[in-house]
């Protein structure tokens, strides 16, 4: 890479919209997100509130979801799942996979291996244009009359190969599908560059084992993403093939609406296998990340050495091998052979391992630290409560014996919830408060971000903890009323709780909204290691140029996370500090 | 309702308001040497405090609900292997409690006592191997029993033994949106060849009725079962997938078009005897206590009180399968096992059934005359088909 980037002269659309700059693209990403989420969040408001107030008219259906989805404010029963569908979908996908590792592997891989952007800028560009594309996609599939797709984000077949077992699968899923597809294409460019950026751009002295945790994190992200988005790509594909050419990949022997149709010989457990050979995987896509982030954050925050540098390293290796040999526990019950379930039983429960390591490396990080407890280190901490807590319960949904009485009942909820999807928004927030002065220049408001971490803590336990109360009593997901279960009668109740927190929860992100906004344009100037941190990124000027580092890129000298070494004055020794005459390497 | 989520909201914002005002008021305090958004000995000792606050509410919220909400957990299993289940979750339980009070308080309580201070030193402490032996070796040691556990478990449920199945009794269970029907395979323990092709009229499970083995087949909508038999249960699905949930007897197999799955168990209490147990007693008059409430709701709104609920057991569908997939059940009955010859005895064959239904004009001709029209009209069916 050459030092002339920054002499090219810049429109507007070359710097801020067709940007090659993976800072750019990186706020890009953040913002679309951001974006996303918000839409995530709204829908899962919507169904939250039809479950504990079931059949209740609401002023504010009308308005969003309007007379063809809510006649008279009601909520339609095939709306809910479309509802529930595409919260997932965005949630798992654009939120937790595009937003979380398209920020943040495009913001900090260059600028702490040391490099100067990205291996190719222009796929850069063109997978944040392609991930851009379907989010429109996805959102306009909103507004289809015939409802977006409502097959569960799990789209299993045949409910969404036939618009005749639900309006969703019509046009909905036609767009569902081709939406996924771009984004797939999108998020692949994005892992090659991660992985060709990470092995061959890394400057003088920066080894593999002085990289900090954040980029082995995105490293293996992008590995298992590359090794498993593509088999969701051939699942849609088929089922495409299946919805539109009358192929039988996954369809066999169906009656439906007095009709016999013509499908032979097909099977839907081979959709469910090709689905979750990465629906797993996805999971680890979405949290490794954050644990990275987290890794990061803890460190520096703790004015410490990450706990067992290696171990964390061999840990995250050791998930993302076994992320790929676990997809059954998916399946225990879909009716393939019992066998099979005893085998994915046990590699799954082996999961258990790594992440134990992993959760008492983190706690070890924090003994005798000198903790600075600002908004991005309580959401690291807060992640590894909420990861421990929902990371438990696997133990029982990964058992195939216990899980044949808890499979899609709310349990089921409550844990990936807590140990996905709250641990990676945790990461996210985590991510984003720690490195806003690094995309923006600017920080963002401490005591707004303590308000907006506290809240949503106590939220996220008062959503997800009272669900498995009632999924051990016996209540399925995806039900659009319990009413026609007098036996469920008395869940209301926490339904009504489990809506009220959520309601407060969601609410609350509007503080960290405002704070985010707000301080892109007015917060406090950032100084250029506002938080003393080893890594190189902080070793960049404030304000972002091409190439990142206005002269040479510097050399690195030493592994990240050398906090509080004995025989330095400060608490911090950055990572081009050389070593100093005698001073001995005191990690393994 | 509006009304209610309209309060909502500003409680919300009421409490937004104060605490943003709260917020501004710890700015000011802090004054001038607060001014670059970076967490001070302030932030760290309040936040470290509220940390340590945290663990005691994970802990008060464990309670609580466990108090609160530790009878809606479904409670005697009405199956011989739905004690095995309960016990592994049991134990599976206790081990998670303990980890979980243990880690969080750690974890809290770390973050609260190691709270920043200005000249506090921390520990360059970056790894020792003891330690992580400690926690790999521990862990594999306690899942290397649960797995073991659990996987004796799994194998006794899920394979059958050859003597169990041949006095067991063979039930298929047919899944359709938005129902389910159940077919008993009779005297010949085997349940007649049937393909969604051969739908027709009230055959609407499909049956082969040329299929000898299908001429004692019963098609019926309540399913019994009786107390002390194994009871195999081989579903299909005519649409899409459905997934055959049985909670109380720790039970469920997914629903396959195109294919056959099967799930066993042996039934250890009847309906009889589960209404009376006492913890279903209390939770049958709280849920009824709910339902009065309700009802005087809907009567004043103009509406039909709702049904007292009387116990029984359930089967639900627990696969997204539709719009109505919220509403896809069948009542099942566990029989002492006389009760349960008798009820199925009753119950027509769908040959017989096909039979009354297939008469010509039944008016005129009574049931003399119809066996052979009746026979001929299943082998076009059958021969449609091939």
């Amino acid at each position: 890479m050459s030092h002339d980037h920054g002499h090219h002269k810049e429109t507007f659309i070359t710097k801020y919209i067709f940007s090659l700059d993976h800072k750019m693209i990186a706020k890009q990403y953040l913002i679309s997100g951001l974006l996303m989420g918000i839409v995530g969040v709204v829908l899962s408001l919507f169904f939250r509130m039809q479950i504990a107030w079931p059949e209740e008219s609401f002023e504010i259906f009308k308005v969003f979801l309007g007379d063809n989805f809510a006649p008279d404010g009601v909520m339609r029963n095939d709306i809910y799942l479309a509802l529930v569908t595409i919260h997932g979908t965005i949630m798992v996908f654009f939120v937790l996979t595009a937003g979380l590792s398209g920020t943040f592997s495009n913001l900090l891989i260059p600028l702490q291996i040391g490099a100067r952007d990205m291996a190719s800028g222009f796929m850069n560009m063109l997978s944040f244009w392609m991930f851009f594309i379907s989010c429109v996609i996805m959102i306009a599939s909103l507004f289809v009359e015939s409802g977006p797709a409502s097959a569960g984000w799990t789209i299993y077949p045949p409910l969404s190969a036939l618009p005749q077992a639900i309006p969703g699968s019509g046009l909905g899923m036609t767009l569902w599908l081709a939406s996924m597809a771009i984004f797939i294409a999108s998020s692949l460019m994005g892992s090659l560059n991660y992985v060709v950026t990470v092995i061959n751009l890394r400057t003088k002295g920066m080894t593999m084992t002085r990289m900090p945790l954040t980029v082995w994190a995105f490293f293996v992200t992008a590995i298992i993403g590359i090794v498993s988005f593509p088999v969701l790509f051939s699942a849609a594909l088929l089922l495409i093939f299946d919805r539109s050419f009358g192929t039988s990949f996954f369809l066999s022997d169906i009656f439906i609406q007095g009709e016999v149709l013509h499908y032979q010989g097909g099977s839907p457990v081979l959709f469910e296998h090709l689905f979750w050979f990465l629906g797993h995987p996805e999971v680890y896509i979405v949290l490794l990340p954050a644990l990275g982030i987290t890794s990061e954050i803890i460190a520096t925050n703790s004015r410490k050495p990450i706990f067992g540098y290696r171990a964390m390293i061999a840990s995250i290796l050791a998930i993302a091998f076994l992320s790929t040999i676990v997809w059954g526990h998916h399946m225990f019950i879909s009716g393939m052979n019992p066998f099979l379930g005893s085998v994915f039983t046990f590699t799954t429960l082996l999961i258990a391992i790594p992440s134990a390591v992993k959760a008492f490396n983190y706690i070890t990080t924090l003994w005798k630290g000198n903790l600075q407890l600002n908004p991005a280190m309580l959401f690291s901490i807060g992640l590894v409560s909420t990861f421990i807590t929902g990371g438990l319960t696997g133990i029982i949904l990964g058992d195939s014996t216990l899980d044949i009485n808890v499979h899609d009942t709310y349990f089921v909820v409550a844990h990936f919830h807590l140990v996905m999807g709250i641990s990676a928004l945790y990461g996210f927030f985590a991510g984003v408060y720690h490195w806003f002065p690094k995309m923006f220049g600017r920080m963002m408001n401490k005591n707004l971000g303590y308000v907006h971490f506290w809240v949503t803590a106590v939220c996220a336990y008062g959503v997800f903890f009272p669900m498995h109360f009632i999924g051990m009593a016996g209540l399925p997901r995806r039900y659009y009323t319990n009413s026609a279960f007098p036996l469920f009668d008395e869940l209301a109740d926490v339904n009504v709780l489990i809506t009220i927190f959520a309601i407060v929860g969601a609410a609350f992100q509007i503080v960290f909204f405002w704070n985010f906004f707000y301080s892109i344009f007015y917060g406090k100037k950032a100084t250029q290691n506002p938080w003393r941190s080893n890594t190189l990124e902080w070793t960049t000027p404030v304000e972002h140029i091409h190439g990142n580092w206005p002269g040479e890129i510097p050399e690195v000298h030493r592994w990240p996370y050398d906090y509080s070494k004995p025989g330095h004055d400060e608490d911090f020794v950055t990572q081009i500090t050389p070593m100093k005459e005698g001073e001995e390497v005191l990690h393994h | 309702m509006t009304s209610f989520l309209v309060f909502i909201i500003l409680v919300l914002v009421g409490i937004a308001v104060w605490q943003l005002t709260k917020i501004f008021d710890l700015t000011q305090i802090g004054g001038s040497s607060d001014n670059d958004e970076i967490a001070n000995d302030k932030d760290n000792s309040v936040n470290g405090y509220l940390m340590f606050a945290f663990v005691g509410f994970i802990y008060v919220f464990t309670i609580y609900s466990l108090y609160a909400w530790g009878d809606l957990v479904l409670g005697t299993p009405a199956s011989e292997h739905g004690k095995d289940v309960d016990n592994l979750m049991a134990i599976s339980m206790a081990l998670i409690f303990f980890v979980q009070t243990i880690t969080q308080f750690l974890l809290h309580y770390f973050a609260f006592k190691y709270r920043g201070k200005e000249g506090q030193k921390a520990l360059y402490f970056a790894d020792n191997n003891k330690l992580e032996a400690i926690w790999t070796i521990i862990p594999v040691i306690v899942l290397a029993g649960l797995i073991m556990y659990g996987l004796y478990t799994w194998n006794d449920i899920m394979f059958v033994d050859k003597e169990d199945e041949q006095d067991a009794i063979v039930i298929e269970l047919y899944a359709k949106q938005f129902g389910w029907e159940a077919r008993y395979a009779g005297d010949d323990k085997t349940l007649g060849k049937a393909n969604v092709r051969l739908i027709e009229g009230i055959n609407t499970l499909g049956v082969d009725l040329a299929d000898p083995a299908a001429q004692d087949d019963k098609v019926v909508t309540e399913l019994h079962i009786p107390k002390g038999k194994r009871v195999i249960f081989k579903m299909r699905s005519q649409d899409v997938l459905h997934s055959a949930y049985m909670p109380h007897f720790r039970a469920q197999m997914n629903c396959v078009p195109g294919m056959i799955t099967q799930f066993s168990f042996i039934p250890t209490v009847t309906t009889a005897d589960m209404r009376n147990d006492e913890a279903i007693i209390a939770k049958v008059d709280k849920i009824n206590k709910i339902r009065t409430k309700n009802s005087k709701k809907i009567v004043a709104e103009g509406g039909v009180a709702l049904d007292p609920y009387t116990f029984d057991y359930l089967l639900l569908c627990n696969k997204i399968c539709g719009a109505s997939h919220y509403n896809m059940q069948m009542k099942i009955v566990v029989d002492t096992p006389a009760d349960f010859k008798a009820w199925l005895a009753e119950k027509p064959t769908l040959a017989q059934q096909w039979k009354e239904a297939n008469a010509p004009a039944p008016a005129v001709a009574p049931a003399v005359a119809t066996p052979a029209v009746a026979v001929d009209s299943t082998k076009v069916v059958a021969q449609v088909i091939k």
